[in-house]
């Protein structure tokens, strides 16, 4: 099944073009990852499928993201599409306030407002996260009290209490130690059962650990796409196998 | 050796500077003290101001209202501009930068020019008299480029990932302003109400000018009424109750000192999460 599609996207900051004509099709409950040295758009296309580049000033895309078949830069609530589309970054972002305030936020977005149903959605939220164990009796905390590792899978749990379809994660271990990467990596395999999910990394060698296929960029265009075995095994382009084999990037 | 020789030269230095700072605070303070206290009496704090008792107690009544009433008119168009200024305004545009420049020169300008101002416009034009009115009106146009920038930088310095991760959850622009941004930015924007009510209590030449020095208890708005540092500066200007002004600066002190214990706690329990 695809979930999402993308055809002929073109994306532009001011005079710069940082995607050139990328056509990808990413599957349904499979972990897609992205991976290129620095500024070779991976992390701008991401973002451009929950429309995060509309933050960005001077920032115009031409082409199309399907989602389920509906084109994102159409006519649609780009706030339905970020709930359904969610998003974990790259350094741990709680919000300045408690655990469960983290956690309740998107949903109380949605119009949630039931404590019994909050309080249903912070524990599974949090349970799904592979946290609740470790934190459920301090939920009254601040959330950055808490470590790195722990913050970065609050995040996860608040961006799953939105009950989104798509997961995208932008590098989100790159600030993490060794072990946290390690359980975040190990949770991302767990959930993908339930989402979709893409991760942008860095890390090829964690791409190789945890995506069922890859996707190599350089200077803003794909380079090639497959699933990860044979992408990792028997590369195409003579590009990527520099690339993966650490000859650049 | 050259080198440890001017490290001690420079510790001299700092020790120096320290002590001199504190030492004329310490004797600004203890003099105000020493030559106020004893002169502080009930009849000072009689309800009602003859020019027997010299009565503080209506001048303290005027300076809160005055503060509340500054305050109330100058936080919403200062905490509003600054949002504009931060969270809507393109990098770009031009307006910003002529907002910007009109507040910083406005923040610089010695307050005896918004009394004249204040006296011309509210009291004048508009026909208000001097009266609390006017000198709150006044005051707030004063504060406003203080409330403003010290909110602008406070909003700033929220972190655009807490922004992404709001909009990234599908909230949309308002409820990230108003849930996420300012929260975070309350410490800041908190700060800078302090030092606005730091202002306020302190001024006499705008309200002079403006609210007058009727040494009477607030009739109602339009009502002429002296702050406590206009009362002050009556007292010691007219020459006869020194002393009294004494007294009078001895309260002030500790009403700023309580203002700033009051936001102080306020500021904790806000950033307490």
């Amino acid at each position: 099944m695809i979930k999402i599609k993308i055809k002929d996207l073109n994306l532009y900051y001011g005079d710069f073009q940082a995607l050139k004509n990328i056509n990808i099709s990413i599957p349904e409950n499979k972990i897609t990852a992205f991976i290129g040295p620095s500024g070779c758009g991976k992390s701008t296309l991401l973002k451009s499928l929950n429309r995060m580049n509309d933050l960005v000033e001077d920032c115009t895309i031409k082409g199309q993201v399907l989602i389920d078949g509906q084109n994102i830069y159409g006519d649609i609530d780009v706030n339905m599409l970020r709930k359904k589309v969610g998003m974990v970054f790259q350094k741990p972002n709680p919000f300045p306030m408690s655990i469960y305030d983290n956690i309740a936020y998107g949903p109380r977005t949605h119009g949630i407002n039931s404590k019994v149903k909050l309080d249903e959605i912070v524990e599974e939220s949090l349970t799904k996260a592979a946290i609740w164990d470790e934190i459920k009796d301090r939920l009254k905390k601040s959330a950055l009290s808490l470590s790195g590792g722990q913050q970065q899978r609050v995040c996860i749990a608040r961006a799953l209490a939105v009950n989104p379809e798509v997961l995208l994660m932008d590098e989100s271990t790159s600030a993490l130690d060794p072990i946290s990467t390690a359980k975040i990596e190990e949770l991302v395999f767990d959930l993908k059962k339930d989402y979709t999910i893409i991760m942008v990394t860095h890390n090829t060698q964690q791409a190789a650990r945890v995506s069922d296929n890859t996707a190599f960029f350089l200077n803003g265009e794909l380079v090639e796409y497959n699933d990860t075995e044979t992408l990792f095994r028997v590369p195409k382009d003579r590009r990527t196998e520099d690339y993966i084999t650490g000859r650049f990037g | 050796m050259v080198a440890r020789r001017n490290a001690k030269v420079i510790k001299i230095l700092v020790y120096t500077a320290t002590v001199i700072t504190f030492g004329v605070l310490l004797f600004l303070i203890g003099y105000i003290l020493v030559k106020g206290i004893p002169h502080l009496s009930f009849s000072l704090f009689e309800l009602e101001y003859t020019s027997e008792n010299v009565s503080m107690f209506p001048a303290i009544i005027n300076t809160l209202v005055m503060t509340v009433l500054s305050l109330v008119i100058a936080i919403p168009f200062g905490l509003f501009t600054a949002i504009y200024l931060v969270e809507y305004a393109k990098r770009d545009n031009r307006l910003v930068g002529i907002i910007r420049l009109t507040a910083e020169t406005l923040a610089g300008i010695p307050s005896i020019v918004y009394g004249l101002f204040g006296l011309l416009f509210f009291v004048t034009y508009m026909g208000w008299g001097f009266s609390i009115l006017a000198g709150s009106a006044t005051l707030s146009i004063m504060i406003l480029p203080l409330i403003m920038r010290t909110t602008e930088e406070a909003l700033q310095s929220v972190p655009a990932s807490l922004r992404e991760a709001s909009f990234g959850l599908g909230a949309g622009k308002l409820r990230t302003i108003f849930r996420i941004v300012v929260p975070s930015a309350m410490p800041g924007i908190l700060a800078g109400i302090i030092l606005a009510i730091g202002r306020i209590v302190g001024e006499t030449a705008a309200l002079i000018y403006t609210a007058g020095t009727v040494a009477k208890l607030p009739q109602g708005l339009f009502s002429s009424g002296r702050t406590l540092s206009v009362h002050m500066y009556t007292l010691s200007s007219e020459g006869f109750h020194t002393d009294e002004a004494y007294a009078t600066a001895v309260v002030l002190l500790i009403i700023v000192l309580m203002i700033n214990t009051i936001s102080a706690i306020i500021a904790k329990r806000v950033t307490r999460t």
